[in-house]
């Protein structure tokens, strides 16, 4: 099979054939068509990443066990995590929204962070395995379902309906949770899956290689 | 811009989904799989339009239940009551936060509608091989994925409403079956974005003069 130097590449949107200029740093390619990013130039992404995953890690663990928030009414007191929500929409019989909250609020956070933090281990030193470029694959479909920044305009939301009917007292996960998105954030934008593909063992064998001439395409060359 | 644009599939190579290396295929028929990564190639996402079809039809079904369906029960001392998605937005409005409502109102009743119009519009100026506005086209798709999870608030602000109001007999909230129906509408819909090729938008533009730009 043959296939060409990983400057040239089809947009995923539209499909135009372009070669990818060398960038400055911090400058990204778009596509000339349909405007869809296609590069970006980020020297040190993996260190820079690598710290931002960690981070990320510890405010989700913080997120995850400490109450999100306090609930009180005539001298009784209530407070909930994440896995306490999800633990009484079970009870009460929702239990498909329950696995979909457990799901977008923190399994999805969770593999995102972690496949991110094995991936950026096992690239430090290339060729990487194999199974890293299934977890590349894993980390784009995660973190297109984590939704840790729509579950905190969640809890906002229940905290001000809730304030009207008791005393209501944000716990220490909310805070950490506004840490979380941000580092999320952050890490995601940080984290360049042209770089980690570069690096991973080819499933033919014959890569990765850095250089090899273009076979002929002539590619438009993409603009800022 | 009136050239025919190169594309990968017209040149008759092959760009992985999964990890996006252009290839050669070994046929045009069986693409085979991708050097790099092993992925099944495709040209274009399989039976992308009925598949997105399917999943829009299905996703307004859900949108009548979703909001016509009380979604929280609150119970106190002397009052029981089940509010919907709607009845929610109201209260919230009435009670004076009026950005919360206005929050709540574009996230659960606006975007999914939005999303499930825009998908129809692009389904069928693709099965009408439109040429126009094809950047437009290919910028609204991209926002409405982007924005399609945030309908998702109103689950979230239930899940915890019923995690945490849990002061029986004093005061105790659970969730009604259109919690159901609703998560079923973003799921749907966040589905059938992905289910959805951004290229067959501008595929009708081979061999034509692109209108706009």
């Amino acid at each position: 099979m043959e296939f060409f130097s990983t400057d040239i590449v089809a947009c995923p949107d539209c499909d135009l054939l372009q070669r990818i200029p060398a960038l400055s740093s911090g400058g990204a390619a778009c596509c000339p068509r349909c405007g869809r990013k296609l590069a970006t130039c980020n020297p040190g992404s993996l260190e820079r990443t690598m710290a931002l995953a960690v981070a990320a890690a510890i405010a989700f663990l913080i997120t995850n066990l400490e109450p999100l928030m306090g609930l009180s009414l005539s001298g009784r007191e209530a407070s909930t995590t994440i896995a306490g929500g999800v633990r009484q929409m079970w009870v009460q019989g929702e239990r498909i929204t329950a696995l979909l909250i457990a799901l977008f609020a923190v399994i999805a956070p969770a593999m995102q962070i972690g496949f991110v933090l094995a991936i950026l281990l096992t690239v430090r030193r290339p060729p990487a395995p194999r199974w890293v470029g299934a977890l590349l694959r894993w980390v784009e479909i995660a973190g297109s379902w984590s939704m840790v920044e729509v579950m905190m305009l969640g809890i906002l939301v229940s905290l001000v309906k809730l304030a009207a009917i008791a005393t209501v007292v944000p716990g220490v996960g909310i805070f950490a949770a506004v840490g979380l998105i941000l580092l999320l954030a952050a890490m995601s934008s940080s984290f360049d899956p042209r770089e980690a593909w570069s690096r991973v063992r080819w499933v033919n064998g014959e890569g990765p290689q850095r250089t090899r001439p273009p076979a002929g395409a002539d590619a438009e060359e993409a603009r800022r | 811009m009136t050239i025919t644009a190169r594309t990968a599939m017209r040149e008759g190579f092959v760009a992985c989904d999964a990890c996006g290396l252009l290839s050669r295929p070994a046929g045009a028929e069986e693409p085979g799989r991708c050097p790099r990564c092993g992925e099944e190639l495709e040209f274009r996402r399989r039976d992308a339009i009925q598949r997105t079809w399917a999943l829009v039809i299905t996703a307004a079904i859900c949108y009548l239940p979703a909001n016509l369906l009380p979604i929280l029960r609150t119970t106190t001392l002397t009052s029981e009551k089940t509010d919907t998605i709607i009845g929610g937005v109201v209260r919230l409005y009435t009670s004076g936060s009026w950005y919360l409502a206005l929050i709540l109102l574009i996230a659960s009743v606006m975007i999914p509608l939005a999303k499930l119009s825009a998908l129809a519009y692009l389904l069928i100026t693709v099965q009408g091989a439109s040429v126009r506005n094809n950047r437009e086209r290919a910028r609204l798709y991209r926002f409405m994925e982007i924005i399609g999870r945030w309908s998702m608030v109103d689950v979230f602000a239930a899940t915890f409403a019923v995690g945490i109001v849990r002061l029986r007999p004093l005061l105790s909230v659970a969730p009604e079956p259109g919690v159901l129906f609703f998560s079923a509408v973003v799921i749907l819909t966040i589905l059938a974005a992905e289910s959805f090729d951004p290229r067959l938008i501008w595929d009708s533009s081979q061999g034509k003069q692109e209108t706009d730009d």
